[in-house]
């Protein structure tokens, strides 16, 4: 979603309707908001107290040293967890606890961190799958294959066709996706949750385990997403360089607990997040 | 042709015929195999079960007729009615749904994410379960079951046959229930392959056979998938307990022929729809051309383990089966 035009301000001046960013990209007005969440596995405790918001059209992320709690956070929204206490506010409503798949057919789509993808089924089936909650057609017209399963059916594939264009993965189309590197892998798993066509595109560690010229493309690849399809996005990163790049506001957190919150600058210079991350000097 | 010859190629024939009898088993195991990766050793019992339900529903009998009886003193016996095959069998799928429905409702949803081990256990004691609950609704008295099916051998075939050979040569003896049996079965693979490979269902089907988290994540329900392939796993099962019941009468060692379906799965390949057909023939054929040929020098009696050894073979020499998914551990 971009605007044409002179933008009404330039940096990243926070406004309650939103803003637009410095390379002319819209922000948007809060489209999830997590209030004071608490997630405790028994006596340990994941996440205290934290309170952050995304908004429409932004890339943010979430960083902090291992163990902080950035995937617990992740599953909290996706669904997989449910938090003791604290509320989750989509698009302005509360929403009630969820299971992950109602969660999913909300639009929030998702990847793992360790990849979590159909190993038996072909690239362009493990993408189609992706398509599921956009799926409408009933069972027994599915089951018989008859008049409008067959358009839709061929209406989706022609979305995957260009999703698979976009991620430049043509040639793997029917490659068994467990017989793929992992930096491809990891482009499925995202072209999976694109598939989705989602509102809110959470990424779990994108770019764990890849060398610099896939993290590259993967940078690439979600900034297009963002920048072409005006998909929100929430990320999780270690890699504190890459993260600085891509995102427009950042969440840290340290020990469960949230330590710094703002622009990629700001967070920067916080002392805590300097802390957090270089050890602090005792004498 | 020298008669010989033509008695083989009839015992073939009659094998290819028992053999689609164990694929109808065999499908009902990889169904639910490849969508939960448990192995269902109820499998055979819900065939049984099927099977009694349908003849009880179909001549009208009171189901826990005896626990009635013993319990309030009554005399129920039959229901003053009888029904008609088609509404008896469209009744019984829904039972298996119902009971598809239950099974997910107070076993399945309760063991998410244990070990496979596990659920094995579950569905050892489901089996057992299932079986006393036949008994007590039904009864435990063999039963004839009479769905309009033709039956006895087929005199056409008999007589366009019959100039192959010479004097001694009547033609070939084939029974019209196989040859029913191997088209419903035909059927059935073709659709639940259409319906695995190319519908939404299907495709949610195959993507939680292979990762659980990452089908939650498309919005893919489970609780819901299970139901949907137990439902399909007991439909196969319905069919199979009428063949065999037709065959045999509906009887309680009905559920040992899951036992049979074990070397079929082994040599198919647990995860295969194809795999299931082709084991069975195999199996089927190669049980009765053995019998045939060798079986007389050694004693006879060779089918009731031919199945196995040759099953034994195959663990040696192909593990993942003839069609099974190629066992590659990356390391």
């Amino acid at each position: 979603m971009t605007t044409i035009g002179a933008p009404v301000s330039t940096g990243t001046e926070k406004a309650a309707g939103g803003w637009i960013t410095a390379d002319g990209r819209t922000i948007g007005e809060i489209m999830m908001e997590m209030r004071n969440i608490t997630l405790r596995f028994g006596g340990v405790t994941a996440i205290e107290d934290i309170s952050f918001d995304i908004r429409k059209g932004e890339i943010r992320a979430i960083i902090g040293p291992n163990g902080a709690g950035k995937s617990s956070m992740l599953n909290v929204i996706s669904g997989f967890y449910v938090p003791q206490e604290g509320e989750i506010l989509f698009h302005g409503a509360q929403r009630p606890p969820m299971r992950p798949y109602e969660v999913a057919r909300q639009g929030i789509a998702r990847t793992f961190q360790n990849i979590a993808l159909f190993k038996g089924m072909s690239t362009l089936d493990n993408i189609m799958t992706g398509r599921m909650t956009l799926m409408r057609t009933g069972m027994a017209s599915q089951a018989l294959w008859w008049g409008k399963a067959q358009a839709e059916e061929s209406a989706h594939r022609e979305a995957v066709e260009k999703i698979i264009d976009f991620l430049e993965i043509q040639t793997i189309r029917k490659t068994p996706v467990g017989r793929l590197p992992y930096g491809l892998q990891k482009r499925v798993e995202l072209g999976r949750a694109l598939a989705a066509e989602p509102k809110l595109l959470l990424l779990d560690e994108p770019m764990a385990g890849m060398n610099v010229e896939e993290k590259e493309d993967m940078s690439r690849f979600i900034l297009d997403v963002n920048d072409e399809f005006g998909t929100t996005i929430a990320l999780i990163e270690h890699d504190m360089g890459v993260v600085m790049d891509l995102s427009d506001r950042v969440v840290v957190m340290d020990y469960g607990k949230k330590i710094g919150d703002g622009t990629p600058d700001e967070v920067r210079n916080n002392k805590e997040v300097i802390d957090a991350y270089l050890g602090v000097a005792h004498d | 042709m020298p008669d010989q010859f033509l008695y083989a190629i009839e015992v073939m024939i009659n094998g290819l015929m028992t053999g689609v009898l164990y694929s109808l088993v065999a499908l009902g195991f990889v169904l639910i195999f490849k969508a939960s990766g448990v192995f269902n050793y109820a499998q055979g019992v819900l065939a049984l079960f099927a099977a009694l339900t349908l003849v009880g529903l179909q001549r009208g009998q009171v189901p826990f007729a005896h626990l009635i009886n013993a319990v309030f003193g009554t005399e129920v016996d039959h229901f003053p009615w009888t029904l008609p095959s088609l509404i008896a069998i469209i009744l019984t799928i829904g039972v298996m749904i119902l009971l598809a429905v239950l099974v997910e409702r107070l076993v399945l949803k309760h063991l998410v994410n244990q070990e496979p081990i596990i659920l094995f256990m579950a569905t050892i004691g489901l089996a057992y379960f299932l079986e006393g609950l036949g008994d007590i609704m039904w009864g435990s008295d063999i039963k004839m079951l009479d769905v309009g099916l033709p039956q006895g051998a087929s005199r056409w075939v008999e007589s366009n046959t019959k100039w192959l050979g010479g004097e001694g040569f009547y033609g070939f003896f084939i029974d019209k229930l196989d040859m029913v049996a191997t088209l419903v079965a035909a059927i059935l693979v073709i659709s639940l392959t259409l319906f695995s490979q190319y519908s939404k269902q299907g495709r949610a089907l195959r993507a939680v056979a292979d990762d659980h988290q990452a089908a939650l994540s498309v919005g893919i329900s489970l609780r819901f998938i299970w139901v949907l392939v137990w439902s399909i796993a007991g439909f196969v099962a319905l069919v199979a307990g009428i063949m065999w019941g037709t065959k045999s009468g509906v009887q309680f060692s009905l559920s040992l022929i899951a036992l049979k379906a074990l070397p079929v799965l082994m040599l198919g390949g647990f995860t295969s729809i194809p795999g299931a057909i082709v084991g069975g023939l195999i199996i089927g054929v190669g049980e009765k051309l053995f019998e045939f040929t060798i079986g007389g020098m050694i004693g006879g009696a060779t089918e009731n383990w031919f199945a196995y050894v040759l099953a034994l073979l195959f663990l040696v020499f192909r593990p993942q089966g003839l069609f099974g998914e190629k066992i590659i551990e990356r390391v």
